[in-house]
């Protein structure tokens, strides 16, 4: 069933990484209006790493990059940068946005399940986390409903032959790990995979010509129904520095003082 | 066969509470279930790993029955036993089959559906590494729950607390799925006793469902050190080490001295300074130990997500307004080159 790659690349539009998020005041979510809005950086790594496995030409040649993300209207530009970098089309799943983000992890692989057999994808990248949420969970859901074998924390992709055979390195707890699978296969990625380049002015300017469609949960039968109740949202225990000292001596001295040493 | 975990005084107990009910309609309702959590150990080459006695933890703190799970080759004479030594564990479910030696979420999963099913239990928890993060969500969308990953703290048996925006905002969430499928942070679940329990071991199910993934190799750091995620001192190097003959000429004294382990930030494992695995921050490993001694380290957010819950912090930074000095209990402005030896031979003495 190999013999090209239908890629799917689910991405997230998150505060921006540099960014310090502030709480809101109600304590129900983060502070996200007038705030910078970027590309989660591991779905960056995904969308590169689709591009990258068209440009490499191997045994299998790679058919169509799909972008898909699933928010409020401003993740139609977090798509267009997708396809900046060289996906072919996007789909954007309408979802009204509200204060505790997005829809969960559960709700989304059950999306990408429905998209992905409406597609006929056989490859699925997903970043390994999205940066707000901090759950690592859509990838292996996904892969779980679907059936499908799993590669998470991917530092390396390898397509070894036509048949669709799959070579994936992984980062794991002291060192990296070699899994070998057929396709179809999801595959989320870890920041080692690559380093994501930046969209050229005239690929900008192409990307706004590539079809984006809009389509809801409801089209796939789905409601964005939360099994998790957001109780509220706090700011971490605050820390203080100590402040500084002079020499190694006093580093030293303090360190006993504070029961380190 | 839910009710077969069950002990016949708790059952009257219950029964008193809604004697008119029959006994099977507490099924129905979640409130109402009784607690038993089935903890999920990560076993290599028979022995159990450190950071997975985390889900003990917090199954001990969650109360109700504490049940170990573990899967691989030989295991009820290993790491089974080893598991029922642990104080607090009431029963160990083990499933002897090389087939689950490597922990592959493809075969893993069906098998704990199948027992968690099977024990009817109402939690289901591992500890956030790897083999947790990798197989708990799958696991959970079998189940079609949406679980709670990473938590750091448990408020009631739906109610759970966990870092989000890179620890940046603390959100307390509450469960309304029947099993609740969680995986805990090791840091904040500690304190396991590993001897003084006598727990049964008895054989779980095994679905024997294939793995379409095949585990090829794996190349793993070797080190005589603490691990990094459980060590009670931490020593972490930079951007500013430069190069990795000097972070190793550097960083490794210094932790040989103090007992440490050595972490580093993304700069410097990008850079080639340090291996990938001894990433400390939101995309590597959490640590909170005694003593966290950062040389060279500016203090990014994506790094301080990783160790900002350290008891002690300590930093040595030749740029005094770097930000790791905002969260250091003590901070000295200097050239690491000159400032980490100095220290190096004052603690050797």
């Amino acid at each position: 069933m190999a013999s090209s790659l239908r890629i799917l690349v689910p991405v997230k539009r998150v505060i921006d990484y540099a960014i310090k998020p502030r709480i809101n005041k109600t304590q129900t979510g983060v502070e996200t209006a007038g705030v910078k809005h970027s590309l989660n950086p591991f779905d960056e790594i995904s969308v590169e790493e689709a591009v990258r496995l068209r440009e490499r030409k191997g045994p299998l040649k790679v058919d169509s990059i799909l972008a898909l993300s699933a928010g409020g209207a401003k993740c139609a530009d977090t798509l267009r940068t997708a396809m900046a970098m060289g996906a072919d089309k996007a789909l954007h799943i309408d979802v009204p946005e509200s204060a505790d983000g997005g829809p969960e992890p559960l709700t989304i692989a059950k999306l990408l399940q429905g998209v992905v057999q409406k597609e006929n994808i056989n490859l699925v990248l997903l970043g390994k986390q999205a940066i707000d949420g901090d759950q690592g969970q859509t990838g292996q859901m996904l892969a779980g409903l679907l059936g499908w074998s799993q590669a998470t924390q991917a530092s390396k992709v390898d397509i070894k032959d036509e048949s669709g055979t799959v070579e994936v390195t992984r980062e794991v707890d002291g060192g990296v790990e070699t899994l070998k699978a057929k396709l179809p296969i999801v595959i989320t990625t870890d920041l080692r995979l690559n380093e994501p380049r930046y969209a050229s002015l005239p690929n900008i300017m192409k990307a706004k010509k590539k079809p984006l469609e809009k389509k809801s949960l409801a089209d796939f039968g789905l409601e964005d129904k939360r099994r998790l109740k957001t109780i509220k949202v706090t700011e971490p225990p605050p820390r203080q520095g100590g402040g500084k000292v002079e020499d190694v001596d006093g580093l030293v001295s303090k360190l006993k003082e504070l029961g380190a040493l | 066969m839910i009710f077969a975990a069950r002990s016949t005084v708790l059952r009257a107990a219950r029964s008193q509470l809604h004697p008119s009910r029959p006994i099977f309609a507490f099924r129905l309702s979640a409130v109402t279930r009784l607690l038993s959590t089935l903890a999920v150990l990560e076993q290599r080459g028979g022995k159990l790993s450190a950071s997975s006695l985390s889900a003990i933890a917090a199954a001990q703190k969650l109360g109700g029955s504490v049940t170990g799970f573990v899967a691989g080759s030989g295991v009820k004479s290993s790491a089974a036993a080893e598991a029922a030594k642990i104080k607090g564990v009431e029963k160990v479910v083990a499933v002897e089959n090389e087939a689950y030696d490597k922990g592959l979420p493809e075969n893993y999963a069906p098998l704990l559906v199948n027992n968690v099913k099977n024990g009817g239990y109402t939690h289901l928890i591992a500890a956030h590494s790897a083999f947790g993060k990798g197989l708990l969500p799958r696991v959970a969308a079998l189940l079609d729950v949406q679980q709670v990953s990473d938590i750091t703290g448990i408020e009631s048996e739906d109610t759970f607390v966990r870092p989000i925006y890179a620890g940046n905002a603390i959100l307390t969430v509450q469960s309304e799925d029947a099993i609740k499928v969680i995986t805990v942070r090791g840091t904040a679940f500690q304190g396991v006793e590993t001897e003084g329990g006598s727990a049964e071991i008895v054989d779980g199910s095994d679905p024997k469902a294939e793995s379409t993934t095949e585990w090829v190799s794996e190349d793993l750091a070797k080190s005589d050190r603490p691990d990094l995620g459980t060590a009670s001192r931490v020593v972490s190097g930079g951007r500013g080490l430069k190069s990795k003959e000097e972070f190793d000429r550097v960083m490794v004294p210094l932790a040989d001295a103090l007992g440490a382990a050595i972490g580093a930030s993304r700069a410097a494992v990008d850079s080639g300074y340090a291996d990938n695995s001894l990433q400390v921050g939101q995309t590597g490993k959490n640590v909170a130990p005694q003593l966290y001694l950062a040389a060279g380290i500016s203090g990014a957010i994506q790094h301080l997500a990783g160790m900002k819950d350290s008891k002690v912090i300590a930093a040595i930074n030749k740029d005094a307004d770097a930000p790791i000095f905002q969260v250091a209990d003590v901070g000295l402005v200097g050239d690491l080159f000159e400032k980490v030896p100095e220290l190096t031979e004052k603690l050797k003495k």
